[in-house]
């Protein structure tokens, strides 16, 4: 009986859980800082594990709807509403459960590692209160089926965003950044306010479904498409508008940093989830689709040229963050331009979809373990300029295996999953285009010179004198570095398990618009 | 501030308060609500900090009462609605509209004055954003005049 009130409520609990404990945070960290590390980490250990549970229901059973404020979970059209689904609902289709899994799976590791890495500083109470309503916000992105809810999840990610950002004032360095974000965010928010508006005014709806169903196409519709791709391009850092990322990227505790590329991935995860769910084929998706690919092939060319001359390790990384957001954004992109077209679909985009789908997992994982051992770097020397660091070898060995491992997963070099992603992206793309599949290839090969850089500079070498005192990083802050670099060998050993179980439900459920719309409206 | 502004202030300061709570109490009948009235309950705050000064209030604001609030709110509003839960429906069903018990009036047809005990839940919700935006923005308030310097130093 309870077991059973708890799964049908599992999609409700997933945001509720990390909210309250989040509102909680400040009265338990009066009692003792150890009791307010144990709630920060019993409360993500918990999302997680309904997170896990509800992906589980999602990848055997299908796609789970919550309505809330209904008599039932499942009641999407109350009686009286005149079939249209009038409240606000969550549809975790297999596309949302991999951006939970990948969300929980991140964030439970960042937790680990924040909770030895920031122990001493002040505020903690009010950081860990935000860690979590970052947490709960990504999972409501990725979640909602609600256009309005969406926008909602989206400000709250950017407020808490912001406010992690700014946590360690630096001298204003990090206020700044924070400030920065600020303005990109909140000009993105109220871009996609008014094209809610723009379609909500035309169609009478926020649910993503009806709104699929009633979609004309018209000139509002493309204007409102206009500004929702390019809000959420801003959100997830493509180019032209990702100034903001190296700030943000660079000015944030390494623990937040990791826990902002999955929110950034939330907004890639929203852009794709409009463009296939929301308008699907109506739209022109060879045009979308090639629009797609130029912000990626922008993205990836500008991010790595940008990251070569960096001197700052985190910065550099953060550049690979926009460049590698190119691959996922080329790779959807593909699928996007040949939608339409069955037989092409099946010959290559579903796989340049995989490919950047899978590629999304993957940047979660890897950019997540560099952060975090960029972050362990940092936290030993006190600085992050390359130019300070080298032989960090000789003390660091466990943080310079993990870097390898990070570093040359980002590179694309087999067995690790950066290749899997990657060369699922070149084989499609190349099909469909053998230039952006070059263009792909020589990214890479720069990401990886960029990172052989990194490496001689910070753990190459003769040891110097003023690293004297510098030792290995504690017990916690290795092993949250572990889980992730064990998941990175995994996924890269066995891609084959994880694209035909994970990805590949997620690829088609995103594709299949008209799935979505039956699932919610009914009446298959 | 003089004498004169103090005493306005120790007048107004009721009036406000009152003002905000009232917002509160009837924002499922009428404009504002939980927000817009705990904004005008944590003016007052704004009010005699501004007439006083910053060292003179800490005995009458303190952070920590406030702290409380703003987390006894939000946890209040989140608890209403998992109550739900237990009761066999889904998170925000509203299982007080209509029912005979607190706030559970049915809403009168017609043309009415408008009937304080009605809305279900709406009310407890709107207490619950009256109590956590009283207490964030006063302590927000608390932080940014802080720096403000005594007179005459």
């Amino acid at each position: 009986m309870i077991a059973d009130v708890i799964v049908s409520n599992l999609p409700a609990f997933l945001v509720a859980v990390p909210l309250l404990a989040a509102f909680l945070c400040p009265l338990v960290g009066r009692i003792s800082p150890n009791i307010r590390a144990a709630w920060v980490f019993a409360a993500m250990a918990l999302t997680a594990a309904i997170a896990y549970c509800l992906a589980y229901l999602v990848y055997t059973g299908g796609t789970v709807i919550y309505v809330f404020g209904a008599t039932a979970a499942d009641l999407s059209i109350p009686l009286d509403s005149g079939g249209i689904p009038i409240r606000i609902m969550f549809t975790v289709d297999p596309m949302s459960a991999l951006m939970e899994i990948i969300a929980v799976t991140v964030g439970l590791g960042v937790i680990i590692y924040s909770l030895s890495s920031d122990e001493r500083r002040s505020g903690l109470e009010n950081y860990y209160t935000i860690f979590l309503l970052l947490i709960s916000a990504v999972l409501g992105m990725v979640s909602t089926g609600d256009i309005f809810n969406f926008f909602v999840f989206l400000e709250i990610s950017s407020l808490a965003t912001a406010g992690l950002v700014a946590y360690r004032v630096e001298k204003g360095l990090a206020v700044e950044a924070g400030l920065k974000y600020l303005m990109v965010s909140t000009i993105a928010g109220i871009f996609f306010l008014f094209a809610i508006g723009i379609l909500y005014g035309q169609y009478n709806a926020l649910n993503m479904a009806i709104i699929a169903e009633r979609i004309q196409w018209t000139p509002l519709d493309k204007i409102a498409l206009v500004l929702i791709v390019a809000s959420l391009a801003a959100k997830c850092g493509s180019v032209p508008m990702h100034f903001w990322t190296p700030d943000a990227y660079m000015m944030a505790p390494a623990a937040v940093t990791a826990m902002l590329v999955v929110a950034s991935q939330a907004s890639l995860y929203g852009l794709f989830r409009f463009v296939f769910t929301v308008y699907g084929v109506s739209l022109n998706y060879v045009t979308m689709g090639w629009v797609v690919i130029i912000l990626g092939i922008l993205s990836m060319v500008v991010g790595v040229t940008m990251a070569i001359p960096q001197k700052d390790i985190k910065r550099l990384m953060a550049y690979h963050a926009v460049s590698q957001t190119g691959y996922m954004l080329l790779g959807v992109g593909v699928g996007l331009a040949v939608l339409g077209d069955q037989f092409l679909l099946n010959s290559y985009g579903y796989t340049a979809m995989e490919g950047g789908i899978f590629h999304i997992m993957n940047h979660a994982l890897y950019k997540g373990l560099l952060f975090l051992t960029a972050g362990a770097i940092i936290y030993r020397i006190g600085t992050g300029d390359l130019n300070r660091m080298g032989g960090l070898g000789h003390k660091m060995k466990f943080t310079m295996v993990f870097f390898i491992i990070g570093a040359l997963a980002i590179a694309g070099i087999p067995p690790f999953n950066g290749f899997a992603s990657k060369f699922l992206i070149y084989e499609s793309v190349y099909q469909f285009n053998p230039i952006l599949a070059v263009i792909a290839m020589v990214v890479s090969i720069l990401t990886l010179a960029s990172f052989v850089k990194v490496f001689h500079a910070v753990f190459m070498g003769p040891p110097r004198e003023e690293h004297a005192q510098v030792r290995e990083v504690p017990l916690p802050m290795l092993g949250a570095m572990a889980f992730l670099a064990i998941l990175v060998i995994v996924s890269g050993l066995f891609p084959g398990i994880f694209v035909t179980n994970l990805i590949e439900p997620a690829v088609h459920a995103l594709t299949d618009q008209a799935g979505y719309m039956t699932i919610v409206l009914g009446g298959g | 501030m003089s004498k004169i502004v103090r005493f306005c202030a120790d007048m107004l300061y009721p009036a406000i308060v009152i003002f905000g709570l009232y917002v509160i109490m009837h924002g499922h009948i009428t404009p504002g609500g939980g927000f817009q009235g705990g904004a005008v309950v944590a003016t007052a705050a704004a009010l005699i900090i501004v007439a006083y000064s910053y060292e003179e209030i800490q005995g009458m604001l303190s952070k920590f009462l406030l702290q409380i609030q703003e987390s006894a709110g939000l946890v209040m509003f989140a608890g209403v609605a998992l109550i739900a839960i237990g009761l066999g429906t889904t998170f925000f069903y509203n299982y007080l509209a209509n029912s005979g018990l607190l706030f559970g009036m049915s809403v009168p047809f017609g043309p009415n004055p408008g009937e304080l005990n009605t809305g279900g839940f709406l009310p407890l919700m709107n207490i619950a954003v009256g109590i956590e935006v009283w207490g964030g923005l006063a302590i927000v308030i608390l932080y940014l005049l802080s720096g403000i310097p005594k007179e005459g130093t």
